[in-house]
C-alpha cells in the first residue's frame, strides 16, 4: 500500500475558527487540496510554531471540503481542545498561517447501488461521517445515523448534519442527551428497523471494536477508521500500526496512516490487548 | 540556495562519494517510497534504508510513540520484510528512482551480521552499508552490541570479511555507552571506514493516570531536537580521536544551523531523521539552509567545514 498519491504539503490560512460545544469549528482555506480529499482521508498539521517543542504533526480527520467559495477550495475540521497540540491550533486566529500535509489516508468506500447505511460515531469521530452522508444520500441510500459521546456538550452534530440523515440518534453516557448508554446498545435495534448493509464508523478503539461484533453477527459489512496515534501521518514511522488481515490472509501490523484510517473492520484484529496477535507476520516465535 | 555554482557541496565515506551531505536517517524514511512523493530522491545524499534484517519482523506492540519535550520516545522494534523481499522489492525502487543507497543491517547475533553481508555483496548500485549495532529496541539489552566492545568488534569484523574491501561500512554506535571513543575505536580497527553518531538514547515515559509506562515496549528510543547536544559531543569526542574517519552524523537535526554544528564538530554528512515525521520536506530544507550557512561563512568546500571547531586556538 502506498501514501495517498494526492497528498501535498502547503502553507494554509484560518479564515473561520469557532467554538461549537466542546469543540472547534475550523476552516481552511486549502486550495486544490480541498478537490482531492474524500471522506475518511485526514491531514496532519505542525503546532506549536517555530522553534516549538512538539516536534510531531496532529493528525485530523477531515470534516468536509468545499472545491469553491470566497477562499478558493476550503478544508473543515473539528478539532478537540485536549491536548498541548490542539490547544494551540484552536487558539490560533483568524488569517493564522499552518502547515498542512492532506488528504491523507484512505477513504471510506461508497457502494455502486443505493444501500442502507448505518454511521456511526463516537465523539469528535463524528466529524468526517456528515460529508460521507451527503455522498451516500447523493447516490440514493438511505442514511442512518447514530453519534455518541460521554455527554451532551462533546456531541458534534451541526444542524445541516441532522438535515443530512434519513434519522439521527444522540447516546451519551450520563444521559444529558439522547438515550442514556452507550451507542453499541442502540445499534441491534437500528440495524434491525433500517434493514442495515453497511455500518460505517469513527471513534475510539474500544467503541470501533464493539461496532465490529455487532456486525460480525449479524453478517454487516462494517467499514471503520481506526484512530492509533502517530508521529508522521505519511507512512514512514511506524508507529501507528494495527494487526490487520490482508487479502491474502496474511495478519501484518499495517500503518493506519497508509493502510488506514478507513479499514474492513473484519479485517482488524481487535482487542489485542497490548500484543503482536499470535501468526502476524514476523511475530516472534514464542 | 545563492552561489551553489561556485561551492562544492560534496562528500565522501572512502570511496562512496555524494553530492550533498543530507541523508534520511535510518528508521525515518522507510525505503524512500513515502518522501518520493515530497521531492525527487535524487536531491539528498542518500537515503539510509530502515534497518533490515534476516527474517521479517512484526516489530513491537502498540503504543509505540510518545511526544516528549523537543522529541519522542519510539519502541517499534524493527519492524521490516526481511533482506529477501527487501532487495527484491525496495532496492529497484531507490534505484529506479536515482537515489544514491545506503543500507542499514541488523542482527540478533554476529551470524545474522555475515548473513546481511552475504546476501547485499552482490546487489549492484549500493554506495555505502550502514552496520546498526545499536538499536535500543530488541528485548534483550545484551543484544545492543554497541554496548560492548568486543561484540561490536565481532560484528564489524565478520561484516568487513564477508564484504572484501569495496563497499564502506559505516558503523551505528549508541550513546548509551560510557566511553563512546574506545567502542569506535574497537570498531575501526575491526574495519569499520566510518561511523553513524549517534543512535537514539534508551528512555522510558510513565503515563500517570495508568500509572504504568506508556510504551507498549515499555522503553524506547529518545530523538528529537532533545537529544542534539548529546550527539553533537559524541561527534566532537570521535572526531577528535580518529580525525581521518568520516562520520555520518545525526540526533535532533531540525535546521541548516543544526546540521553546521555537527559538521563543525566533525561531521561528513548529516541524516536527519525525526525532524522528517515533521515536515516530510525536512532534507531538502535543510540541504539548502546548510549550503546557505556555510556559503555565508566564506567556506568554498563543504569539506573546509567538517571539523571546524576543532581548529588550535589561535586560528581565525
Amino acid at each position: 500500500m502506498k501514501i495517498n498519491r494526492r497528498a501535498q504539503q502547503r502553507t494554509v490560512e484560518i479564515v473561520s475558527n469557532k467554538k461549537v460545544g466542546a469543540y472547534h469549528h475550523m476552516i481552511f482555506a486549502v486550495g486544490d487540496m480541498a478537490l482531492h480529499a474524500l471522506p475518511g482521508n485526514f491531514v496532519a498539521i505542525s503546532v506549536g510554531g517555530p522553534g516549538s517543542a512538539m516536534v510531531l504533526r496532529r493528525a485530523f480527520a477531515i470534516y468536509r471540503t468545499h472545491d469553491r467559495g470566497n477562499y478558493g477550495g476550503t478544508l473543515e475540521l473539528v478539532v478537540a481542545p485536549h491536548g498541548q497540540g490542539s490547544k494551540w491550533l484552536t487558539a490560533l486566529p483568524m488569517h493564522a498561517t499552518v502547515d498542512m500535509v492532506g488528504p491523507l489516508g484512505t477513504n471510506f468506500g461508497i457502494p455502486t447501488e443505493p444501500v442502507n447505511a448505518l454511521l456511526v460515531g463516537g465523539g469528535y469521530g463524528s466529524a468526517p461521517l456528515f460529508g460521507l452522508a451527503e455522498l451516500l444520500k447523493d447516490g440514493g441510500s438511505r442514511v442512518d445515523m447514530v453519534l455518541g459521546a460521554s455527554s451532551a456538550g462533546k456531541i458534534y452534530a451541526p444542524l445541516e448534519g441532522k438535515r443530512a440523515v434519513n434519522s439521527m440518534t444522540i447516546t451519551t453516557d450520563d444521559g444529558s442527551a439522547g438515550t442514556k448508554g452507550q451507542v453499541v446498545s442502540v445499534l441491534p435495534g437500528l440495524i434491525e428497523r433500517h434493514n442495515v448493509d453497511i455500518i460505517y464508523s469513527c471513534g475510539p478503539m474500544a467503541m470501533l471494536a464493539a461496532i465490529q461484533d455487532i456486525a460480525a453477527q449479524t453478517g454487516i459489512i462494517h467499514q471503520c477508521a481506526v484512530e492509533e496515534s502517530m508521529a508522521c501521518g505519511i507512512g514512514v514511522c511506524m508507529t501507528c500500526v494495527v494487526p490487520l488481515r490482508d487479502e491474502a490472509g496474511v495478519i501484518r501490523m499495517s500503518r493506519s496512516c497508509v493502510d488506514g484510517p478507513v479499514m474492513d473492520g473484519a479485517n482488524v484484529l481487535w482487542n489485542s490487548g497490548g500484543k503482536i496477535p499470535a501468526g502476524t507476520y514476523g511475530a516472534p516465535n514464542v | 540556495m545563492r552561489q551553489m555554482s561556485n561551492f562544492n557541496y560534496s562528500t565522501n565515506f572512502q570511496n562512496a562519494v555524494f553530492p550533498n551531505p543530507i541523508f534520511t536517517a535510518s528508521g525515518c524514511a522507510g525505503s524512500g517510497k513515502e518522501l518520493a512523493q515530497f521531492f525527487p530522491l535524487g536531491e539528498i545524499g542518500a537515503v539510509v534504508t530502515k534497518s533490515i534484517m534476516v527474517k521479517a519482523r512484526s516489530g513491537r506492540p502498540t503504543p509505540r510513540m510518545a511526544e516528549t519535550p523537543s522529541g519522542m520516545l519510539n519502541s517499534i522494534g524493527l519492524q521490516g520484510p526481511g533482506i529477501d523481499q527487501f532487495i527484491a522489492e525496495d532496492i529497484p525502487f531507490l534505484q529506479k528512482n536515482g537515489a544514491r543507497i545506503v543500507v542499514s543491517i541488523a542482527g540478533e547475533s554476529v551470524d545474522d551480521y555475515g548473513s546481511l553481508a552475504r546476501r547485499l555483496r552482490g546487489v549492484p548500485g549500493l554506495s555505502a552499508l550502514e552496520v546498526n549495532i545499536s538499536c535500543p529496541n530488541v528485548e534483550n539489552r545484551g543484544q545492543v552490541f554497541a554496548c560492548d566492545p568486543i561484540a561490536s568488534r565481532s560484528v564489524v569484523e565478520v561484516v568487513r570479511r564477508v564484504l572484501g574491501g569495496e563497499l564502506p561500512i559505516i558503523v551505528k554506535l549508541s550513546p548509551d555507552v560510557t566511553d563512546i571513543v574506545a567502542i569506535a575505536n574497537e570498531v575501526i580497527s575491526a574495519g569499520a571506514d566510518g561511523l553513524a553518531l549517534i543512535n537514539t538514547l534508551l528512555g522510558m515515559v510513565i503515563d500517570v493516570d495508568t500509572m504504568r509506562p506508556k510504551l507498549g515496549g515499555k522503553t524506547g528510543g529518545l530523538s528529537g531536537p532533545a537529544i542534539r547536544p548529546v550527539a553533537v559531543r559524541a561527534i566532537y569526542q570521535v572526531h577528535q580521536a580518529f580525525p581521518k574517519i568520516p562520520i555520518l552524523g545525526m540526533g535532533g537535526v531540525a535546521s541548516g544551523g543544526d546540521a553546521l554544528e555537527m559538521v563543525l564538530a566533525g561531521a561528513s554528512g548529516i541524516s536527519v531523521g525525526t525532524a522528517t515525521f515533521g515536515n516530510p520536506n525536512a532534507v531538502i530544507k535543510i540541504r539548502d539552509e546548510l549550503a546557505n550557512l556555510l556559503i555565508e561563512r566564506g567556506f568554498t568546500t563543504f569539506k573546509e567545514a567538517v571539523g571546524f571547531a576543532h581548529r588550535s586556538e589561535n586560528a581565525g
